[in-house]
């Protein structure tokens, strides 16, 4: 059985937890000045790699666990949140703010990721919750002719390279396998991602983290679809109040419900 | 913390006097009588109200205590007073009358706090919605003897938000108005029944931030709050309401309407009497208006939750936070083992760090740029690290693990609740020796046999967390019933281990009907009959507010 020679591509989204609002241009969600964190299903994807290793499930062990991230310079901060969480080492293309590469120009990145690194499997989260696309890890198994097992709520690994896949779906849960190498993207289900705790966080300093640009994979990140406005959804309308039973009934009456 | 909920407003009733005893002159604690004191139940901190009691219904205070006597000076109330307040606030839904019909079912909540402690025997409660409907009320009821007690959102911890006998509630929550902001000075005017979270949330639009935050911030009023002189999560930051609260508009209990809603930072023209009303626990007066000083939310928050091995390291952690962290650190909060011990039984989260400490500590950095509190955190992290003063640590990489980590602080008084009840202590000592009054009271009660795991002994624990900033520690002990032996042993046991090192007996919570007596161990005969002079000043009638709160 071969090593794993993990891939784990991680993006740097607005937190999960903070409103995001469109900026005046309506060309965009405003990113300034706003609190910035790991996608959440790539933190699953670090973890359920790190779990990987530490559980020794994989028979034929871990050999490396990269983190890739392609954004701003501060991208780099995520990737040391991976490292401190356990990935190995990690690499960073440097894209501008505002240049964002579209799915498949990330899927065309990671290919010549993997071929770079002779990843065997890329652990992928099914979806940022910026664009919400959710493509990345199927086209990337498109363009490598890799077998690929979505939205995995478990992991396990047989003899002779077999992976088994466990996924949530309608009414119950399917069960893939397939062969080394592969893509697997993350659902939420899988594991709950560990702190990053403080002797880590230290030790993530030491650990390297490459710079390199898309030119170094010969990769043209120009963005093939226009983005017209970005708009916020129409808010709610509001419900009304009345003052007591007489009135919630003529109310009623007055918008033909009884 | 704590105190969440300390607000209601805590003009108190009425009526009451307390009984047994002592006369209003001798309300010393070292002689009086004392209740059960204590238990209080709760603070609120945390959680959720209204999950940690248990479902057996819930003794009237009254019974509870039969020391307590409601004063004959005070009417019934009769169908033309009923008749009287319907008139005067219009709508019917701001009378809840169960005087001439039964209404027992919309008035209990009124009557009960939601530790399940104390429940009173009220029968009308009134909303007034405007400051001129309280000054009737409070008028009408000072002239024709009718006993009150006003209530905010009701989430205090030491019963002074509910009734003990007949007293009218006067709830707050339709005064929810707010009623300007100013956005170069931070100047917030508000109703005193705003809740505290939408205020919050108002100003978060604004990038302004409310100067107090708590367990309970999603029901109590910030005029419960600033009644009550709450003090909370981020005391250590933003400072005490005393500083933050610039104004007040409040109802004396003849009602007068005492009209101090200054805006100003600076006025040093006579007697700051709004002074008088923060903390006073509407015992002179119910608060209906503040203005308040709101600083700049913070853009960039950061969390960290410590394991450390002695309390020395703790203190020596604390030092070094205010050292390197100095401007930027908003909290540091302790937690000792057993109270994460029993968060962990109850919730069954993960916990953050992977090994057992004695103790622990949770810090927030909170300042404006990012960047820079990184910086200064991760510079403070590795220091503390390579000292060897934390044993381990983690750092929170997203808001959502902030929340996470902040759960397993503020989890606590909801978690301690889960067994039955709690006895609650908050307590203000000298730092150095915070900690030594919870190893003091476990040996006590372990010494007695009562601390046990099974349903035999009455205790499951007993715990300390609070404010390190702030020198407030939660002494709490865990019960699966409240039990006269294990009131014998921390009464008074506790009070007097903290008034023999001057500490304060209530640190943040207030003394409602549950500490009252007890003020003694923390102010002086001197000080009490100052305030008692305070109290007949403005309320001779004692209406609001009787004998619960602090001097009368």
């Amino acid at each position: 059985m071969s090593a794993l020679r993990i891939l784990v591509p991680v993006k740097r989204v607005i937190d999960y937890a903070v409103k995001p609002r469109v900026n005046k241009a309506q060309t965009a969600v405003e990113t300034t000045g706003v609190k910035h964190s790991m996608n959440p299903f790539d933190e699953l994807s670090i973890e359920e790699s790190v779990r990987i290793r530490e559980k020794k499930s994989a028979p034929g062990g871990v050999e490396d666990i990269v983190a890739f991230s392609a954004g701003p310079t501060k991208a780099q901060d995520i990737l040391r949140t991976a490292m401190a969480m356990g990935a190995d080492r990690s690499i960073h293309v440097e894209v501008k703010e505002g240049d964002d590469l579209e799915p498949l120009g990330v899927a065309k990145l990671l290919a010549k990721v993997v071929e770079a690194e002779k990843s065997n499997l890329v652990v992928l989260g099914k979806q940022s919750i910026d664009d919400d696309a959710g493509q990345t890890g199927q086209m990337l198994a498109g363009l490598l002719g890799w077998s690929q097992a979505t939205q995995a709520s478990k992991v396990s690994f047989l003899e002779g390279d077999k992976v088994e896949v466990t996924r949530e779906v309608d009414g119950g849960v399917e069960t893939l396998r397939a062969k080394l190498p592969m893509i697997i993207t993350t659902d939420l289900r899988l594991n709950e991602p560990r702190y990053a705790s403080l002797p880590n966080i230290m030790k993530a300093k030491k650990k390297k983290l490459e710079k390199k640009t898309l030119a170094d994979y010969g990769i043209d990140g120009t963005r093939r679809l226009k983005t017209t406005k970005v708009i916020e959804p129409p808010p709610r309308q509001g419900g009304g109040k009345v003052e007591d039973v007489d009135g919630m009934i003529s109310k009623l009456k007055e918008l033909g419900a009884i | 913390m704590a105190m969440r909920s300390r607000f209601a407003l805590a003009v108190r009733r009425a009526r009451i006097s307390t009984g047994t005893t002592s006369s209003r002159a001798a309300l010393r604690p070292l002689t009086q009588a004392r209740w059960k004191s204590t238990a209080s139940t709760e603070d609120a901190e945390g959680v959720a109200k209204g999950t940690t009691g248990t479902s057996k219904t819930v003794k009237f205070t009254s019974e509870t205590y039969p020391e307590i006597k409601r004063d004959p000076k005070f009417a019934q109330i009769s169908e033309d007073h009923v008749r009287f307040f319907k008139e005067l606030l219009g709508k019917d839904s701001a009378v809840i009358d169960g005087v001439t019909k039964d209404a027992t079912d919309d008035i209990e909540p009124f009557n009960g706090d939601w530790m399940r402690k104390y429940r009173g025997h009220t029968k009308l409660v009134l909303k007034p919605g405007s400051t001129e409907e309280v000054s009737k009320v409070l008028k009408y009821c000072n002239d024709n003897m009718l006993a009150v007690v006003p209530q905010g959102g009701n989430s205090g911890l030491v019963g002074g938000s509910v009734p003990v006998f007949d007293e009218i509630v006067i709830n707050m929550s339709r005064m929810n108005q707010i009623r300007s902001f100013d956005d170069v000075s931070g100047t917030l005017v508000a109703d005193a029944g705003c809740i505290l979270e939408t205020t919050d949330n108002f100003l978060a639009e604004k990038g302004y931030i409310f100067p107090l935050d708590l367990g309970a911030k999603g029901s109590c009023h910030i005029g419960g709050n600033v009644a009550t002189n709450a003090g909370g999560l981020r005391l250590l930051r933003y400072g005490s309401l005393h500083g933050s609260v610039l104004g007040i508009e409040a109802v004396l209990p003849d009602g007068t309407i005492v009209d101090d809603l200054s805006k100003l930072r600076k006025n040093n023209t006579g007697y700051d009497l709004k002074q008088l009303f923060i903390g006073a626990e509407g015992t002179i007066g119910i608060i209906t208006a503040i203005s308040v000083h709101c600083p700049q939310r913070s853009k960039a928050i950061n969390v960290a939750f410590f394991g450390l091995e002695s309390f020395e390291k703790v203190q020596e952690a604390f030092k070094e936070a205010k050292g390197q962290l100095s401007e930027i650190l908003s909290a540091f909060e302790l937690m000792d083992r057993p109270s994460q011990g029993l968060v962990k039984k109850v919730t069954n989260n993960k916990q953050p760090l992977e090994s057992e400490h004695p103790f622990y500590c949770l810090i927030e950095t909170s300042g404006s740029n990012s960047e820079h509190d990184n910086e200064k955190l991760e510079t403070f992290l590795e220091y503390v690290m390579e000292n060897e003063i934390v044993s381990d640590g983690v750092v929170a990489q997203d808001e959502t693990q902030v929340r996470s980590l902040w759960g397993w602080r503020e989890g606590i008084p909801e978690c301690l609740g889960h067994w039955g009840g709690v006895y609650k202590y908050d307590v203000s000592i000298p730092l150095s020796e915070l900690y030594d009054l919870v190893n003091e009271t476990r040996e006590k009660i372990e010494a007695a046999g009562l601390k046990g795991d099974n349903d035999s002994f009455p205790v499951v624990d007993v715990v300390g967390y609070g404010h390190m900033g702030d020198s407030n520690l939660h002494l709490n002990v865990a019960v699966r019933r409240y039990d006269k032996a294990v009131e014998k042993v921390l009464e008074p046991f506790v009070y007097e281990w903290i008034a023999k090192r001057s500490g304060s007996i209530s640190a943040e919570h207030g003394l409602g009907l549950a500490k009252k007596n007890y003020i003694g161990y923390s102010r002086s005969d001197n000080m009490i009959g100052l305030m008692k002079q305070i109290k007949n000043l403005y309320d001779p009638v004692s209406l609001n507010h009787s004998s619960r709160s602090p001097p009368r």
